[in-house]
């Protein structure tokens, strides 16, 4: 309960102000997208209806008036080509970010410390299978896998649960190996073989001994994945390949938006701005919460002797990066 | 006497606080000594007397680093904290030099290390070419005892042995040919034949080129023999400074005192422990009579084995890469004595003390257990057999877990073991505090809110929850300092005597090993060459490796250090 | 040495081996009839059960991942109604659309892929690792903040979008760059170069935020090492402490995140290239997906998996020679 050091977390995460600024950013966002219905309501327009009479068929079908079309009626105009509510689409496409991102980085989550502690705990035989079975995903390019993968799905299957199941299915291994390195190295402490010299059975030392210690990496992690989920959702809708038509969606709006650019510039940017804040506020509360998880960031000032304790190989460093680069979008 | 090499006054560094209210951490307050020109100080201390903050101070290293430092001091005549940035990097290496605990870390992987003390030459005589620089490193290398030093001189840290990375440590230091030489725990990381070799190169060195030295060690041993004047600090003062004679034989100040006679001497008959002050932590052992730990020692004979181990082997790594770290060993523990064993780093003592409790399955041997063979027992046949073998580990950190607090730790084998309920469990854990000298209001603590020894004491109180027989105790006081050690070592005495426990005690450290064993087994390259009674091994060593182990031991008295200098000379 | 290197390789082929056998069976037997996909949607009932023989499918499934796998190793014939067409090894297959086979297919999009992936490593290599050695020199500063800023935004922009942005400013708004078309470089130097400067700004721009970080935090932990201590206390000029020491240090790990990546650039850019309109392997990929033309996707998969895979068994031996301290196991 009064963990010293989670509790410790807390008090380091909150004397940032970028992390409080981004916490705050994401807190709106995130009431914006549940309150989409009610503030589309407000607006009195819905995100669907196509408005012809507020698009210049003459020129291409580009919004009349100026802005993209910004009116009391559309607070931040219509869509080119269609006319429908920029403002409405753009909430409900929060929606959709959100929920594939953060459902994604709960299954990514759970499999990944499953498969971890499984491999790190188990024995040579079970370790070298799941092992390599990571390798294998990480392996996999796994936009282009995600892309492939919703191409032999059935239409009628929902959408935004299946970008759920296929990004969380498709990147998980970081998680694991993380958790499976941690659980090798935990396993070697004192403490552990002290728990096993008291009678401890395996369970009993993986909840009492190890679980604990994982919470902080695997937090960690977690908060590094969300903006990266978020990307790969926007990627997947600008390949056409994400949520479906009459659902609208960030990534689907900048795909249109490529042939629009000239014309209506307003409609680049509004998607693009949302999504960039939103990645932004996500990475910058991903990194507050590492520094403040990782004691090792606390200063190393001093010159004495005896900085207690060995000091993390290099090779995790290395190690760590390239699980990083998997959810890159390029 | 103006032309001291070392002149500090008034030093005062204080270090930015943390999180904490406070303005920081004083490590040296108010200190003043000098150094004269080709002399020999050492400073020695405990760990947090701010000794090496000192040394780190006549190099200004704290430069930029945030740290403030108040006071003067003269390094030959350059006024270090007011100088220029030139004026420090020509000091730096060229009047005085530096060398560091961790040889392996203060080297760049990367490089040769004939290039690296090159390129600090090339610093300091700037028109050298990098042909000349080269030769000049390898004569360096050649000086300090690097074999074939040409050929050695393109290798890289990690293919050297600590020892040959502290000899190139010192040949970097002696490229440029300083003035001061200092050296900040020179011979910590290292075993104690490796050690004598350093601190004998040290001592040759220094009559060669009369350089001065600033030894900074918190082993008294290693002062004795290598400096003519001693300073102690505690808590970043001065506590006593003199001839290391007279500082070492007849202390004025009662800490100097008390460290004194803290520090465990190889050349004691055993009962040193027991002989110890009472230390002032451990409140039971004041009122027990402080005689020799018990009539083991002389019913060890007859006491029937508890432990019995035949031809424990190990090896480590899958095939083809396979090492063996115990190749064979046998031996017996009997109820109620206590086994030392001895050995450098790498003679797999710490693998055998595994094997003992089962931790680790021997690869090949037997091990039985009051006449029961219990070497090959699985995980669930061996849980009943836990609760009498328990170990002591060596590092208080990562041997309490840090997320639960020390009751929740000492409470956990009575846990495990089911059948209590929870307010007995609590009692007991207390009871076991108590016991080990540590207040039971603590047990809602966390293991970071208590210093090492008092952790260790955790360790052992949790160890004796389950109600062992046999304790097997892995360098558990070779992370403390030395008053901490005694009183740690007094505990573990007093209760192998009252609950009448059996102890195999693993160490590198000789003396430790002779104050508290009945019987003593000498490790060497995962065999045990030698093994017998405490004193008739130390006092008449057999093989020829005990016997040089048992020279290397650095001694507290100047004079027998010089004869045993000499000895090592002559061997 | 070579027996680490050999070792390694072996890894990946293992781990190929496994990645072409989970593809092989999520697609193939993944819900759709492949018979139906590879005949078209014209074909009556007669045609497909004649594609699907040709294909093998009515064989049991361990029957017909061997033909793929022979096809792999030793070439494979298919016949197309009118006759027979070899395809040669390593055969992927032949693509539903054309006919053409899948290895063809891909070869003929990699030297876009590779123009796009290599000059864009030139760019993020220098403004990734300047921009990180920078930051880490400068720490505490004004300097360092602001790169930080940029870094973070860097990282936190999809690529689409800085490439939208970068059209609308020097294609439409400024004029200064055609919209970038595919110019062979045997064909013309000049304007391959030319119009390939747009997608490897974009690409680089989302590269160099991540090598930015890397190198920072990996200079900055080699300045905390022991040996630059050493090196201070021996009175070394800071230029040539982190110049010489401090930044190679950091450099195996830059090095080998260096090889991975490239690894994964060769699969294609899929969104670069998609946004741009570059024919490379990505662009294929997302057009196969489009129109369930699984032989293409599935040999792009694979293809791009062999890619990382023995990028990821390069960077390990880069890594090892790179940082010697690294034990060969």
């Amino acid at each position: 309960m009064s963990d010293p050091q989670e509790s410790g977390a807390w008090r380091r995460l909150r004397a940032r102000p970028s992390a409080v600024a981004a916490a705050a950013v994401l807190a709106v966002l995130a009431l914006l997208a549940l309150g989409a219905p009610l503030l589309s309501a407000l607006e009195g327009q819905d995100p669907t209806t196509y408005h012809d009479q507020l698009i210049d068929s003459a020129r291409g079908g580009v919004p009349t008036g100026s802005l993209g079309g910004i009116s009391a009626d559309h607070w931040l105009g219509v869509e080119p080509g269609t006319g429908r509510d920029l403002f409405s689409r753009l909430l409900y496409g929060a929606q959709v970010s959100l929920l594939v991102a953060l459902g994604a980085t709960v299954v990514q989550v759970l499999i990944g410390v499953a498969v971890g502690l499984a491999a790190g705990f188990g024995n040579r035989l079970l370790d070298g299978v799941l092992s390599r079975f990571t390798d294998v995903l990480v392996a996999l390019p796994m936009l282009v896998f995600a892309v492939a993968l919703t191409a032999v799905v059935p239409e009628e299957f929902p959408r935004p649960l299946l970008l759920i199941v296929v990004i969380g299915l498709l990147n998980w291994g970081g998680v694991s190996r993380i958790v499976r390195a941690q659980t090798l190295s935990l396993k070697k402490l004192d403490h552990v073989a002290a728990a096993r010299l008291g009678g401890s059975g395996p369970w009993r030392v993986a909840r009492r001994e190890l679980l604990p210690a994982l919470a902080a990496p695997v937090i960690t992690y977690a908060a590094i994945l969300v903006p990266s989920n978020i990307v790969v959702e926007a990627s997947l809708s600008f390949l056409g390949i994400g949520v479906k038509p009459p659902t609208s969606s960030w990534g689907q709006m900048l795909s249109t938006a490529t042939t629009w650019f000239r014309a209506d510039p307003a409609y680049v940017l509004l998607p693009a701005a949302c999504l960039f804040v939103t990645v932004l506020a996500f990475t910058v509360l991903g990194d507050a919460v590492r520094g403040a998880l990782d004691p090792r960031e606390r200063s190393r000032l001093r010159v004495g002797t005896r900085t207690a304790g060995p000091r993390p190989a290099r090779k995790q460093a290395a190690a760590a990066a390239p699980d990083t680069t998997k959810g890159a979008a390029r | 006497m103006t032309a001291d090499l070392v002149e500090v006054r008034d030093l005062a560094i204080t270090f930015p606080g943390g999180t904490g209210a406070v303005d920081g951490v004083r490590a040296v307050d108010g200190l003043s000594f000098t150094l004269a020109a080709g002399g020999a100080l050492g400073i020695v201390g405990e760990s947090g007397s701010g000794k090496s903050t000192v040394a780190a101070a006549l190099l200004d290293l704290h430069r930029g680093t945030g740290a403030r430092v108040d006071g003067t001091v003269r390094v030959d005549g350059t006024d270090v904290l007011a100088a220029p940035d030139h004026a420090l990097r020509a000091l730096r290496g060229g009047t005085a030099a530096m060398i560091f605990q961790d040889p392996l870390s203060s080297l760049d992987p990367y490089y040769a290390i004939g290039d690296q003390i090159a390129e600090v030459h090339r610093v300091h005589r700037p028109g050298t070419s990098r042909r000349a620089a080269r030769a000049r490193a390898v004569a360096a290398l050649d000086r300090v005892g690097i074999p074939d030093a040409a050929r050695r001189a393109r290798s890289r840290p990690h293919e050297f042995s600590g020892g040959m990375r502290q000899r190139a440590l010192i040949a970097m230091a002696l490229a440029c040919e300083p003035r001061l030489l200092i050296a900040d725990e020179p011979t910590t990381a290292l075993d104690v034949t490796v050690q004598a070799q350093i601190l004998d190169l040290l001592h040759t060195l220094r009559a060669e080129t009369g350089m001065g030295l600033l030894l900074v060690t918190h082993d008294l041993g290693v002062v004795a023999g290598s400096v003519d004047e001693v300073l102690v600090m505690r808590g970043g003062r001065a506590v006593e400074r003199g001839p290391v004679g007279q500082v070492l034989g007849a202390p004025r100040e009662p800490y100097t005192k008390d460290l004194l006679a803290a520090v465990p001497r190889i050349e004691t008959a055993r009962g040193g422990a027991a002989a110890l002050p009472a230390p002032r932590a451990a409140l039971h052992a004041a009122d027990r009579p402080a005689a020799a730990p018990g009539p083991a020692a002389d019913a060890s004979a007859a006491a029937p084995p508890l432990l019995e181990a035949a031809g424990l082997r190990r090896e480590f790594g899958r095939r083809g890469r396979r090492t063996t770290a115990v190749a064979d060993v046998s031996l017996t523990v009997r109820a109620g004595e206590t086994l030392g064993l001895v050995g450098e780093s790498g003679s797999g003592k710490t693998t055998v003390g595994r094997m003992l409790v089962r931790l680790l399955d021997p690869t090949a041997g037997t091990l039985h257990y009051e006449g029961r063979d219990i070497g090959g027992l699985g995980e669930r046949a061996l849980r009943p057999l836990r609760s009498d073998l328990q170990m002591v580990f060596q590092d208080p950190v990562s041997s309490l877990n840090p997320r639960r607090t020390i009751g929740e730790s000492v409470a956990d084998p009575l846990r495990a073991a089911g059948g209590l309920d929870d307010a007995e469990v609590r009692r007991r854990a207390r009871d076991l505090l108590e016991r080990v000298g540590l207040d039971p209001a603590w047990y809602h603590r966390y293991p970071h809110e208590f210093s090492g020894g008092q952790r260790q004491r955790v360790g052992i109180a949790r160890a004796l929850a389950p109600s062992p027989r046999l304790l097997v105790c892995d360098e558990p006081v070779s992370a403390l300092d030395v008053t901490t050690q005694a009183q740690v070592m007094a505990l573990l005495g007093e209760l192998r005597r009252d609950l009448g426990l059996s102890l195999v005690f693993i160490a590198h450290d000789l003396a430790v090993v002779r104050a508290v064993s009945d019987r003593v087994a000498v490790m060497r390259a995962g065999r045990i060459v030698e093994e017998g009674p405490v004193d008739a091994v130390y006092d008449n060593p057999q093989h020829p490796y005990t016997q040089g182990l048992l020279t290397a031991v650095p001694v507290l008295d100047p004079q027998a250090a010089a004869d045993r200098r000499a000895r090592r000379a002559a061997a | 040495m070579t027996g680490y290197v050999l070792r390694r390789l072996g890894g990946a082929l293992i781990v190929l081996f496994l990645l072409s056998a989970l593809v092989y069976l999520l697609f193939y037997v993944a819900p759709g009839d492949p018979a139906k996909l590879a005949c078209g949607p014209r074909c009556n009932a007669e045609q497909i059960r004649q594609v699907r023989e040709q294909l093998h499918l009515g064989e049991p499934l361990l029957q017909q991942y061997l033909h793929f796998l022979q096809g792999l190793v030793a070439g494979r014939d298919y016949s197309t109604g009118t006759g027979v067409l070899h395809c040669h090894a390593p055969c992927l297959g032949l693509s539903y659309q054309n006919d053409q086979p899948v290895t063809t297919l891909l070869a003929s999009r990699l030297p876009v892929t590779a123009s796009l992936a290599l000059g864009a490593m030139v760019l993020w290599l220098l403004l990734g690792v300047g921009t990180g050695l920078l930051s880490a020199l400068r720490r505490g500063g004004t300097t360092e903040r602001v790169l930080t800023v940029l870094t973070l935004a860097g990282t936190a922009t999809p690529v689409f979008i800085t490439g939208l942005l970068l059209l609308m400013l020097f294609c439409a708004g400024l004029q200064w760059l055609p919209f970038p078309t595919y110019v062979p470089l045997t064909e013309d130097p000049e304007q391959w170069a030319w119009n390939l400067l747009l997608p490897w700004t974009a690409l680089a721009l989302l590269e160099s935020a991540k090598y930015a970080r890397l190198t920072r935090s990996a200079t900055l932990e080699t300045l905390a090492d022991d040996h630059i201590r050493t090196f201070r206390a021996y009175g070394l000029r800071e230029r040539a402490v982190i110049g010489r020491h401090a930044l190679r240090g950091a450099l195996p790990p830059v090095i080998a995140l260096n090889a991975i990546d490239l690894g994964t650039m060769f699969g294609g850019a899929m969104l670069t290239e998609t946004l741009f309109g570059l024919p490379g392997i990505g662009r294929l990929t997302v057009q196969s997906v489009r129109t369930v033309d699984l032989p293409v996707v599935v040999g792009a998969v694979l293809g791009i998996g062999a890619a990382v895979v023995l990028a990821g068994a390069i960077a390990d031996v880069l890594y090892a020679l790179a940082d010697r301290r690294v034990t060969l196991t």
